[in-house]
C-alpha cells in the first residue's frame, strides 16, 4: 500500500512536469499549427543553464535569472528561425523546428563535452518528507499544487484578460485580427513566452528529481509531453494538463511492475493508438488537422 | 461639396504575377456612401484589402485625409479611422459576441460602455446573444455582429466587402437599413457589392469595376437608370 501511494504520487509530479512542458506545445500549436521540436531542448538549456548558474551566484538569483534567460531564449527562437518563415509553407517551419532542436543539443554538447552535469540541490523542495507512511520529497507534493495554480491563472489569463482574447482569436484568423488592429508577431512572441516560462518552471522541478543534465535530456521528457499535447488534443490546455497527468502516472505505475522496461514503449504506443482510434485527442477540435 | 476623405489614385495590385487591379482611382466624399460594383474577380476585394493594409499595392497611392496609407501596417490604418468588415463576416467563431465586440475595440484605452450600447442598440439581437459563442449565431446575425465589431473601433471611414452576401432577402434589406443608419450617425461609407440593386439605391456615388479598371462612375440612382449596367448587373435586358 505504502509502495502504491508512493508510486501514485510520484507519477502526479512526473505528470505535472510533463504538463508544464505540453502546455508550450499545445499553445504554440494552437496559433501556428506549428508542432515546435525544439521545445523539449529548451527545457534542457533551462536545466544546463541552473547547472552553471548556480556553482557561481546564490540559487535565489540563479532561480529567476534562469527563468528569464529561458523565456528570452524562446523569444529569440521564434524571431529567428520561425518568424521569417510566417508566410512559408507550414512543412518548412517543422523542418526549421528541427534544425533548431538539433542545434541547441550540439550546442550543449559543446558546453558540457558530453559530461552528465549535476543539477544544483535546490533547498527545501528538495527534503524528505511522509505522505501516508510512503516517504518523498517536498517537489512531489509542491510540483502538482504549483501546476494547478499555474494552470489556473494562465486560464484566467486566456478567457479574461485582452491579450488573452488576442491569442484566442488570432488562433482563428490571422487576416480579420489583423484588421481589428492586432499585431500577430506580438501575439506569437507572448505565445512563446508563456510557453517557455512555463518549461523553465517545470525544468526546476524535474530536474530536482532526475539531478543531471545531459544534451539530450530535453528529448524524452519532451517527446512525451508532446504525446501527451496530442492525447488531451492539441491545441487545448485543459487537455494536455490531462493527458500529461495520465501519461505521468502510466508512466511511474508501469516502472513499479516487472515490465518497467517498457514504460516508454508504453508512451509511445498510447500515441499510435490514439491516433489510430482519436486523431483529435480527448478535448481536440473536429476540425483541427491531424498530427 | 463635402471633402474628398479617401483619395485613391492609379492604384496598381498583382498577386503572383497576375495584375488584379490595373490602375484605378476612386475618390470618397466625407459624409457619403460610396459603392464599387462589379462582377467576381473584377478586383473589388483587392481594392479594400489595399486601403485596409492587408495587401500591399505595387504602384499608386491610397490617402486618407491626405494620408499615404500605403506601407502603413493594418494597426495604424485603423487607428487612423479607416476599419474594413472583411468578405464572409469572418466573425471569431471560438468567442462569444462580447468577446467579438471588444476585438473590435482593440486599439482603444478608452471606456467602451457606452459603445456596447449603441452597438446592441443598432443590434438588439446582439445583446440577447450577448454571452453565445459567434460561430452559433445565424449568417444575418454574425453579418451584423461583423458591422458592430467594426463600429467599435470608432471609424470615421468604413470599409464593407458584400455585406450582403449569402443572406435572406429580409435580412439583406436589414442591413443595409444599418448602413444608412451608421452613415446618418457621421461615418462615411465604402460599400462593395454584387447586389448591384440594393447598392445603387443606398449609394451616392457608384463605380463600375471591370476585370481592375473602372469603366463608370455616376450617382448611384443615375447609374442605376442606365440600359447598359442593367443588362451587365440587374439582369434586365432592354426595354
Amino acid at each position: 500500500m505504502e509502495f502504491l501511494t508512493s508510486q501514485i504520487l510520484s507519477g502526479i509530479s512526473l505528470g505535472g512536469q510533463y504538463a508544464l512542458i505540453a502546455i508550450g506545445y499545445t499553445m504554440v500549436y494552437g496559433i501556428l499549427r506549428l508542432i515546435n521540436f525544439a521545445h523539449g531542448d529548451v527545457f534542457m538549456v533551462a536545466g544546463l543553464l541552473m547547472v552553471y548558474m548556480s556553482t557561481v551566484m546564490p540559487i535565489y538569483v540563479s532561480i529567476p535569472l534562469m527563468i528569464v534567460l529561458t523565456v528570452l531564449l524562446g523569444f529569440v527562437i521564434e524571431r529567428a528561425a520561425y518568424k521569417p518563415l510566417r508566410s512559408a509553407p507550414r512543412m518548412s517551419v517543422m523542418i526549421s523546428a528541427i534544425g533548431v532542436s538539433y542545434l541547441l543539443q550540439n550546442l550543449a554538447l559543446y558546453a558540457t563535452g558530453g559530461q552528465p552535469k549535476t543539477y544544483a540541490s535546490i533547498p527545501w523542495i528538495s527534503n524528505t518528507i511522509h505522505i501516508f507512511g510512503a516517504p518523498t520529497r517536498v517537489v512531489t507534493v509542491v510540483t502538482p499544487i504549483l501546476v494547478i495554480i499555474l494552470v489556473v491563472l494562465l486560464t484566467l489569463l486566456i478567457n479574461h484578460t485582452k491579450i488573452g482574447i488576442a491569442m484566442r482569436a488570432v488562433s482563428k484568423d490571422f487576416e480579420t485580427s489583423q484588421l481589428m488592429g492586432v499585431k500577430i508577431n506580438s501575439v506569437i512572441s507572448a505565445t512563446f513566452v508563456i510557453g517557455t516560462f512555463l518549461a523553465a518552471v517545470g525544468s526546476l522541478l524535474y530536474f530536482t528529481n532526475y539531478p543531471t543534465v545531459v544534451p539530450m535530456s530535453g528529448a524524452l521528457p519532451g517527446l512525451k509531453a508532446f504525446v501527451a499535447a496530442v492525447f488531451g488534443g492539441i491545441g487545448s490546455i485543459p487537455g494536455a494538463v490531462i493527458g500529461a497527468f495520465i501519461i505521468g502516472i502510466c508512466e511511474t505505475l508501469i516502472k513499479g511492475t516487472d515490465f518497467a522496461v517498457f514504460s516508454d514503449a508504453f508512451t509511445f504506443a498510447l500515441l499510435i493508438i490514439i491516433l489510430v482510434v482519436k486523431p483529435t485527442g480527448i478535448f481536440g477540435e473536429k476540425t483541427t488537422d491531424k498530427v | 461639396m463635402s471633402d474628398t476623405v479617401l483619395e485613391i489614385k492609379d492604384l496598381y495590385v498583382s498577386y503572383g504575377g497576375i495584375e488584379a487591379v490595373k490602375g484605378i482611382s476612386i475618390d470618397v466624399h466625407e459624409g457619403k456612401i460610396v459603392t464599387l460594383i462589379g462582377s467576381n474577380g473584377a478586383g473589388k476585394s483587392t481594392t479594400l484589402k489595399s486601403v485596409a493594409g492587408l495587401v500591399k499595392p505595387k504602384s499608386g497611392s491610397i490617402k486618407y485625409k491626405g494620408q499615404e496609407l500605403i506601407g502603413l501596417s493594418p494597426d495604424k490604418i485603423v487607428s487612423a479611422g479607416v476599419v474594413l468588415v472583411p468578405e464572409g463576416r469572418r466573425v471569431f467563431p471560438n468567442l462569444t459576441v462580447k468577446e467579438n465586440l471588444r476585438m473590435g475595440a482593440y486599439l482603444r484605452k478608452d471606456d467602451l460602455t457606452a459603445d456596447y450600447e449603441y452597438v446592441y442598440e443598432l443590434f438588439p439581437r446582439l445583446k440577447e446573444r450577448e454571452w453565445q459563442l459567434a460561430g452559433t449565431l445565424s449568417g444575418g446575425e454574425q453579418q451584423m455582429l461583423a458591422v458592430g465589431r467594426a463600429l467599435m473601433s470608432k471609424p470615421e471611414l468604413i470599409m464593407m466587402d458584400e455585406p450582403s452576401l449569402g443572406l435572406a432577402p429580409l435580412v439583406v434589406q436589414d442591413i443595409f437599413k444599418i448602413i444608412k443608419t451608421i452613415n446618418k450617425a457621421g461615418i462615411t461609407v465604402l460599400l462593395i457589392e454584387q447586389n448591384a440593386f440594393m447598392a445603387l439605391e443606398t449609394a451616392d456615388w457608384a463605380y463600375v469595376l471591370e476585370t481592375g479598371e473602372i469603366t463608370h462612375s455616376r450617382e448611384g440612382l443615375d447609374l442605376l437608370e442606365d440600359n447598359t449596367i442593367q443588362e451587365a448587373y440587374l439582369g434586365k435586358s432592354k426595354a
